[in-house]
Formats: C-alpha cells, sequence, structure tokens
C-alpha cells in the first residue's frame, strides 16, 4: 500500500506536459468532488462553485490508505480551500495539499483546467 | 552575519531551530543543521505510534521544506566528526570542514548496552531510532515464517522499556519484560502504584519479570532465550534492549570540553559548556551533576541556549528542574510530580488504592498539612495539572487533603478550586513554558478569545497538549470575568450558536446553504457548518438528504454508513426489532446476492456490510421492493427504538412493549437531530429493552407508563431521567414529541441529549416545566412541528432510486465503467471483511 502512495506526486502547472481529458464538467456536483481515473491512479476532482475554481488531488487519503477523498466535504479555513476525508475528517488543502490539522504528510495536487465544458487534469509525464 | 552551527536533528536540536527562527532575524545569524539519521527531527517519545500506522512522517516535528522555508542549512545523514575550537570549525565524516562563531551540541543519548555475553547475537536489538524500529520489524517478519506467536524479551522495565513492549505487542509478538530492580518504573512509581500498573499490564497480556539479572544470551548465532541464574531461563525469539540511556558527549570528550567522571557534557545555567562559545543542550548537557532524560526540561535548555546567544543574558535555567511527567503508557494514565517518594520524616502521605479498578492516587503532604510535596497518579491521572500547579506554586491545601485525590464527599470543602486561582507566574504549559498570566492576557489584551488563538500566539498546548482543558478553562474564565459572553459559534463562517442558526432559518425562510452562507455568513463554509445547517433544514422542512447532497456528511449523502475500506454498510428498518420470517429470508438472499457481511446490531436489527457505492441503488431496490425502508442507520437522526417481547408473550409483561415501539419508531423515523436519537420500551421494570440508557425510553409500571429522557450508552454512559410517571400512551408520546422537538431547536451541533441536558441550566426539572407545565408558551407550536414531521414523512432511498440523477451519483469514477480495484476483502468465518492495511 505504501507503493500506492508513491505513486502520487504533485504536480505544477508549469510542469504540465499533458492535459488528460477526464470527463464532461456536468459530471462533478457543485460545491463537491467526484473520482477520475486516470491509467492506474484515482483523482479527486473538486467543482468549487462558490470560489468559481476547480482542484484536483488524490483520492488516496494518507492516514488510513482508503480511496475516499473525493466523497469528502469541501470548504475553506482562513481563506485555505480544503477538503475534509469523510473517515475520520483529516483536513487538506486544495492548493498546496497541506494536512491542515494534524501532521500527516502532504497530498498531491494536480492542475486542472476547463475547455468546452470539458474537466482536464494536468500531468507531468 | 554570525554561524551558529547546530549538531544533532532530534528533538531538542530541533526546538532550538524553532526557537531560534522565531526570536531571530535572519539577517543576523545564520543556522546550519546536521543530523546523523537520515530523516528529519522526529518525536522520540511516541516512536511505537510508528506500529500503529506505519508512517515515519506522521511523527516528524517539521517537514523538511520547514528548514526551507525559514532559511536553516540542513544536513541529515552527515556526522560530525571532529570540533576544532582554535579555528572555530568543525569537519564531518564526508570530510567537510564550517566554520562557526557560536555551536550548539544536542547530539542527545544512546542506549545503554549492559557488559554481557551474547549481546552481538542476531535477534538483539536497541530501541531508539525509526532505523532501530525497522530492524526489529523486519526480524519480526523473518520470525514469524517459523514461530507463529513469537516471544520478544524487553530488558529494562522503565519508561522506554514498556513502550518497547507496546511496540512489539503491537506486531503481533508476546512481549516479556525483564527489569532487574523489584518493581517497574523504579524511578518514577513506589512499590505499591508499580505494584497496580504490573496487574494492569499483565492483564493486558504483558508477562513481567522482576529481579532479574542477565547472566547471558543464550543461542548459537541467534537469540533462542536469556539465562538469569542457573536452572532461570526465559525462552525468546528476540531481545529489545531498553536500559537506560548514555549522553553521546564523544565530540565534547575529544575536544577537551569538561566532561562529568559519569559522562555528559558539563554546562553552567547559562549552558554554556568549558568553552563559552560551545553550548550543549538536551540529553548531552550535565547540569546540576544530573542528565535530564525528559523532554520538557530539554525544550527549557534550547530557550535557555538561543536566549543566550541572541544576547538576552538574563535568561538562565532554573536552579532547580522539576522532573514531574504525565504520560499515557499502552493506554494506563501514569503520572509522577514533585518528590514522589517521602521519608516519613518530611511529612505524611495518603494513599488511595484499588487493585481492581487498576487505580493509584498518593500524596505527600507536609507535616503542618499546609503544602503538597509530591504524588503518584496510576490509572487515572485527571487531576494531574492542577496537583502539579498546587505543588509547583506552593499553594494552600484545602483542609481535606484527601479530597484532591477522593473527590469532595460532601461538606463545604471543595477539592479544586478554579484554574484562576492558580498566581500568575503559574507555568501552565511546562512544555513551552507558557504562564498563566501570559495566556490571561493574550486573551485580554491580544483578543486571543479561544485556545485554538491562544495556541498560536503562545504555543501554549502545542507539546504534549495535556494542558488543554486548563488553557480552555482559562480562556472562558478570562473571557467571562471581562463581562463576556463565552460565544459558542458554530465555526469559524457563523457567527452564530446553532440554536440562533436555527431560528433564522426558520424565521426568514431560508431554503438553502448557499443563500445562507451569503446573507448570514463568511467565507466558503466547511465540514463542521455545512452538515450543521443540513441537519436544520432537515428539522425544519423535513427535506431529505438527496436534496442539498453535497453539505451533507459522507453518510448522509450517500445515504449509507462508510466503513474501514471505503466501502459501505446497509441497514433497513426493522421496527422495534420484529421482523417476520418472510423478510428475513429477503434480507438473507440479498445479503447473499451481494456477498455482504451480515450482523445482528445492538437495535435489533440487521446489518449488511461490505457494499461498494455502485451497488447501493442495485440492493435497496430490492429491499425496497420486499417492503423494507431506509432504517436512517446513516444519519444523525432516529435510529431505533429497541424493545423487550412485552406481555403479549412475557409472563411478567405489565403492558404491550412491542407494539409501542413499533408505533413510536414508525412516529419518529426519518426525523433529523443534532446527534443520533435511540429509544426503548420496557415492558416491565426488569427493563430488558435497556430503555433507561436511551435518548428516551418507556417503562410500562403498574398504572401507566414512565417516561425517561437522556441517557446514552457510549463513551461515557449516563443514565436516563425520570420526565413523568404513570402516565398513558398518548401523554408519554405527547411529552416526548415536545422533548425532542425542544432539544432538536437548542441543542449545539453533535450533542446527544445527555451533554445537553448536563449544560441546560435548571436541568430535568426545567424540561419538565417546559414540555410538561409549559412555562414558556411553546407547547402547541412543539407538538404542530413535530406533527409536522411525522406527516411529511418520506424514504429517501425510495427517492434516491426511483430518481435517475439522484442514481447517478453512485459511482466510483465518472469517466469510467469500473469499481474501485484498490478494495480488497479476507474471510472471515465463513463471511468476509476488509483486508487489513499492513
Amino acid at each position: 500500500m505504501i507503493s500506492i502512495l508513491n505513486t502520487y506526486e504533485a504536480v505544477q502547472p508549469e510542469k504540465v506536459v499533458f492535459w488528460f481529458k477526464a470527463a464532461p464538467v456536468t459530471k462533478f456536483p457543485k460545491n463537491g468532488g467526484a473520482c477520475v481515473k486516470y491509467k492506474e491512479m484515482q483523482i479527486a476532482v473538486f467543482n468549487f462553485t462558490r470560489e468559481g475554481k476547480w482542484y484536483a488531488c488524490q483520492n488516496l487519503c494518507p492516514h488510513k490508505m482508503e480511496m475516499v477523498l473525493s466523497r469528502g466535504i469541501i470548504g475553506e479555513e482562513q481563506g485555505e480551500p480544503k477538503v475534509a476525508c469523510p473517515l475520520h475528517k483529516n483536513s487538506f488543502s486544495l492548493k498546496t495539499g497541506k494536512h491542515l490539522n494534524g501532521d500527516l504528510g502532504r497530498i498531491a495536487t494536480y492542475p486542472v483546467k476547463i475547455e468546452g465544458d470539458f474537466v482536464y487534469i494536468g500531468f507531468s509525464e | 552575519m554570525k554561524t551558529v552551527i547546530v549538531v544533532g536533528n532530534g528533538m531538542v536540536g530541533y526546538k532550538f531551530c524553532e526557537k531560534f527562527v522565531s526570536n531571530v532575524g535572519q539577517d543576523f545569524f545564520k543556522l546550519v543543521v546536521f543530523g546523523e539519521e537520515s530523516r528529519v527531527a522526529y518525536d522520540r517519545v511516541h516512536l511505537s505510534g510508528f506500529f500503529e500506522n506505519g508512517d515515519a512522517e506522521r511523527l516528524s516535528m517539521a517537514p523538511r521544506e520547514w528548514y526551507q522555508e525559514n532559511n536553516i542549512e540542513l544536513h541529515t545523514n552527515e556526522r560530525v566528526t571532529d570540533i576544532h575550537r582554535n579555528s572555530k570549525t568543525i569537519t564531518t565524516l564526508s570530510e567537510r570542514t564550517y566554520n562557526y562563531d557560536y555551536l550548539v551540541l544536542a547530539t542527545g543519548s544512546s542506549p545503554f548496552v549492559p557488559q554481557m555475553n551474547g549481546v552481538e547475537k542476531d535477534g538483539v536489538f536497541v530501541y531508539r531510532t525509526i532505523a532501530d524500529l525497522e530492524d526489529i520489524l523486519a526480524y519480526a517478519d523473518k520470525i514469524r515464517k517459523t514461530v507463529k506467536r513469537p516471544k520478544a524479551a524487553i530488558l529494562g522495565g522503565g519508561l522506554l522499556g514498556l513502550e518497547a513492549a507496546k511496540a512489539v505487542m503491537d506486531m503481533g509478538m508476546e512481549p516479556h519484560v525483564v527489569e532487574f530492580a523489584p518493581k517497574l518504573m523504579p524511578r518514577q512509581l513506589d512499590t505499591r502504584s508499580s505494584k497496580v500498573l504490573q496487574v494492569k499490564l499483565e492483564s493486558m497480556g504483558i508477562h513481567i519479570h522482576l529481579s532479574k539479572a542477565t547472566n547471558q544470551i543464550l543461542g548459537n548465532g541467534h537469540v533462542i532465550g536469556m539465562e538469569f541464574g542457573e536452572d532461570d531461563i526465559l525462552n525468546v525469539d528476540m531481545l529489545v534492549i531498553s536500559a537506560g540511556i548514555r549522553p553521546r558527549d564523544e565530540l565534547g570528550k575529544s575536544c577537551g570540553l569538561k566532561i562529568g567522571t559519569r559522562g555528559g557534557i558539563m554546562v553552567d545555567n547559562t549552558m554554556r559548556t568549558s568553552d563559552p562559545n560551545i553550548f550543549a543542550i538536551g540529553e548531552i548537557a550535565l547540569y546540576n551533576q544530573m542528565i535530564y532524560g525528559l523532554v520538557a526540561p530539554g525544550y527549557e535548555m534550547a530557550g535557555v541556549a538561543v536566549d543566550q546567544i541572541i544576547g538576552r543574558e538574563e535568561t538562565v535555567m532554573a536552579a532547580e528542574i522539576d522532573m514531574s511527567t504525565k504520560l499515557k503508557l499502552i493506554g494506563v494514565d501514569v503520572a509522577s510530580f514533585g518528590t514522589p517518594f517521602m521519608p516519613a520524616e518530611k511529612g505524611h502521605s495518603i494513599i488511595f488504592e484499588n487493585k481492581t479498578e487498576s487505580l493509584y492516587k498518593r500524596i505527600n503532604v507536609s507535616h503542618d498539612g499546609k503544602r503538597l510535596l509530591g504524588g503518584i497518579l496510576v490509572g487515572d491521572a485527571k487531576d494531574y495539572n492542577m496537583l502539579l500547579q498546587m505543588y509547583l506554586n506552593e499553594m494552600p491545601l484545602p483542609k481535606n487533603p484527601e479530597n484532591l485525590i477522593l473527590g469532595s464527599r460532601g461538606g463545604e470543602d471543595v477539592s479544586f478550586g478554579s484554574a484562576m486561582d492558580l498566581p500568575d507566574t503559574a507555568v501552565v504549559c511546562s512544555c513551552e513554558a507558557v504562564t498563566k498570566g501570559q495566556i490571561c492576557c493574550s486573551v485580554k489584551e491580544d483578543g486571543n478569545e479561544s485556545v485554538k488563538a491562544i495556541s498560536k500566539a503562545t504555543k501554549a498546548t502545542t507539546g504534549c497538549g495535556g494542558c488543554k482543558p486548563m488553557v480552555d478553562d482559562l480562556v472562558k474564565e478570562t473571557l467571562k470575568s471581562l463581562g463576556k459572553m463565552v460565544k459558542e459559534s458554530v465555526c469559524e463562517h457563523f457567527d452564530y450558536s446553532r440554536q440562533e442558526l436555527y431560528d433564522i432559518v426558520k424565521l426568514k425562510k431560508f431554503e438553502d446553504y448557499d443563500s445562507l452562507l451569503d446573507e448570514i455568513g463568511k467565507g466558503h463554509g466547511c465540514e463542521v457548518c455545512k452538515p450543521a445547517v443540513a441537519s436544520i433544514f432537515a428539522s425544519i422542512y423535513n427535506e431529505t438528504a438527496n436534496k442539498q447532497a453535497t453539505i451533507q456528511d459522507t453518510n448522509d449523502r450517500y445515504l449509507a454508513n462508510i466503513q474501514r475500506n471505503g466501502t459501505y454498510s446497509v441497514v433497513p428498518r426493522v421496527a422495534a426489532g420484529e421482523i417476520t420470517p418472510k423478510q428475513l429470508l429477503a434480507i438473507g438472499r440479498i445479503a447473499q446476492k451481494y456477498d455482504l457481511y451480515t450482523k445482528i446490531t445492538g437495535g435489533q436489527r440487521i446489518d449488511m456490510f461490505g457494499a461498494q457505492l455502485y451497488e447501493l441503488p442495485l440492493i435497496w431496490e430490492e429491499l425496497i421492493a420486499e417492503g423494507f425502508e431506509t432504517g436512517q442507520a446513516y444519519g444523525k437522526s432516529l435510529r431505533t427504538v429497541k424493545s423487550c417481547v412485552g406481555s403479549t408473550w412475557c409472563r411478567y409483561g405489565m403492558d404491550e412493549s412491542v407494539t409501542f415501539a413499533i408505533d413510536i419508531e414508525n412516529r419518529y423515523k426519518g426525523i433529523r437531530s443534532p446527534h443520533k436519537i435511540k429509544g426503548g420500551v420496557s415492558g416491565c421494570i426488569r427493563e430488558c429493552a435497556e430503555a433507561r440508557n436511551k435518548d428516551f425510553g418507556f417503562i410500562a409500571v403498574e398504572g401507566g407508563w414512565n417516561v425517561y429522557i437522556c441517557g446514552n450508552g457510549g463513551a461515557n454512559p449516563q443514565h436516563a431521567q425520570l420526565l413523568a410517571e404513570k402516565v398513558d400512551r398518548i401523554t408519554a408520546t405527547k411529552y416526548v414529541d415536545r422533548f425532542l422537538m425542544y432539544y432538536i431547536q437548542t441543542a449545539p451541533p453533535l450533542t446527544r441529549t445527555a451533554a445537553w441536558l448536563d449544560k441546560l441550566e435548571g436541568g430535568i426539572d426545567y424540561v419538565k416545566e417546559v414540555v410538561i407545565q409549559d412555562c414558556l408558551g411553546i407547547a402547541d407550536q412543539l407538538d404542530r412541528e413535530m406533527q409536522y414531521l411525522v406527516d411529511t414523512y418520506k424514504c429517501e432511498w425510495k427517492e434516491a432510486v426511483e430518481n435517475p440523477e439522484i442514481r447517478a451519483r453512485y459511482t466510483h469514477f465518472v469517466n469510467a465503467e469500473e469499481t474501485d480495484d484498490n478494495i480488497e476483502f479476507v474471510s472471515l468465518r465463513e463471511q468476509k471483511m476488509p483486508k487489513a492495511w499492513v
């Protein structure tokens, strides 16, 4: 399972070499998330309508290694957008992946863009 | 710019860096840190936590990026080998040389390995670093292939040894603690408390061998046992040595710093060694002829060294260092403070011991009965903070000092005063040395009005966290003294309590979360306010969780209980536990078809586990076709009304408890509330339905029903209290209608009825006045509101399976048909369970 964790590495916007066409915008609930499959990876994508922004991160919660983050409640703490894991309410920044209410490691975050009503996720390889 | 080099990246070395960067501008000093381990500084105190999650990063004091962000040059995996005091340089193992203006030695200690034959054998380990743990783990895996439950001995029954025992127990080995002294934790505990701890640990499966001097370690190449004396042999498959520590003072020795006769680099009260440009802190520092193996004094030394280097020369180490400790050892509270053992000529002791409960409390009191001198607590250390403060601040003792450990047993003598009675100089957070005065001042003058704000501003509570309750009290009491209401706002997005939000939603007729947040809140919401507001909408409009799905907790969003591996469990309603054979067959057939693990719940129904997200609507379609409804086991809502079989079958029954329970469960089903609600109905005072540990309960007695409210099981069991006696069914129902509605409208989020009643001014008598005497004049309204909820119930699972748009939510991926291949099951007693994470 630790090897699964290692398959997720954060991608900075300038490092994107490939935009994966994930799904139509309408598949993602407003102010909520859904999970996208890319190769063997599971990516949680969030439609943060209130901010007018999209975020993506690994679907894997590093606490108990479960694929659940896309089902978490999103929100914000002191202006930092975040997702709370549905299992134990560990919150992670959607911008930096930082664990906000504890000291788990960072989760991997990915750039998202919208083109022609489609959601694209950026990968570096 | 001056250069400060820190040798050692352990807890104390890290704390030095943290205090340094928060006190010093980066323009004046450059900080360079060397660590011998490959990992950045981690929390050695909680090393056994490594086994609970296998995640080394969780233990780290700060991530590597932290050092970068603060311009600290960090070299890990780099051992400093020499100090050249004349040129003020150091060299490292890779033969690099660095200049320093000030050198801080924080090299800590290494495990002490006693001289005996056989320590070189395979399977003998020390317990100090994560690398040690990984070696132990690897060896354990290896021997587990041939031995089913290997035995591991831990040499040393002190603090670290017992931590190590927990670690090997977590690895699935049988722990044997071997101690030279005739008792466990000889430095902290007296003989009796040590015995109490021993009995408790033995009951948990830890074997304890006292008064054992190890002659040699047996085995040919690898360890197979320990020999204590002739014919006294313990067979073990592994040995972990945890027999104390020795300071890592070799660097100081080789460059000619003054060293104590039994090791340790001598320092004065400024933490300077015999070379004024070199400081030593933590477990290598010999201060007052003592090595302090605790974190708190180490941190204090780090603070002194920082202040000395930046010129605050008035900061020095206290002449006497408090060695009080409180910790949780394998789940058992252990604490000692002041002078834990005391000869009779200095004072007298008050001792309370209860071996069946694994409790031991001792306080030492001066002969004149005026001062607390020290004490020991095992099994329950909740009074530690207050006792420690009384000791440290030499506060006067109450007239009956035994109340300090036994609690007040009537009379006027109150055992503890409030935290506000402490002097301003009292150190409340000893890890970060924050005083009561600083905390109160931060509340009053800087407007830090919550524990969170205080911890950010003063760092109090950020160490071991043990002072949190006391800081919380200080914040609340200080606010009260300022005449401020202690506002229980839901979270940072709403400046209102749940009750206020409830009234606002109702009066202003808000219908969705976003407009409520836009109108009266701020920001974009969070996982606290979203479900709280969702619950309020449900209680007022009886809307199902399907309508605003993304503000619901995950269980409500998907109408099922999320379980350990991200699968869900399914619970249909079986009102009062009454079920027909036909329904049983239907559940059996469906559970078998979808390969679900089934179990009878505590609420007299059947739980089916292991359903994947996409299977939920399929399962429910079939359950609904068989006449079932959602059981709302996932909701903060009515769960079940448990019943005994009652007068229809039972020869003792006074009334029909099953019929009443079915009616009540169907009446309240689907009603959402601040927390879950459970009910019970018993047909006689034998109380087989356990109605008195439910949020509401009815018990049939001669002449009617007794009505109880606000009980619960759970973490803090509480018996329900009597609301009304010998009333008929209609009256009993009406009272509970009103009580529930009143609770739903006034309780804070996630507060069970028992906790709500505890905080309600006037308690049960006030509830009686509201629901029976109608002192607020709201009884009619409560009746109407409850009736509305009862009349508008609908099954939210029926709604979900019939609506294609809602059904579409139940897929794991939005862009692929596949299911989550990460989910794995293993078999368990002819059923299945989630595969454990390794």
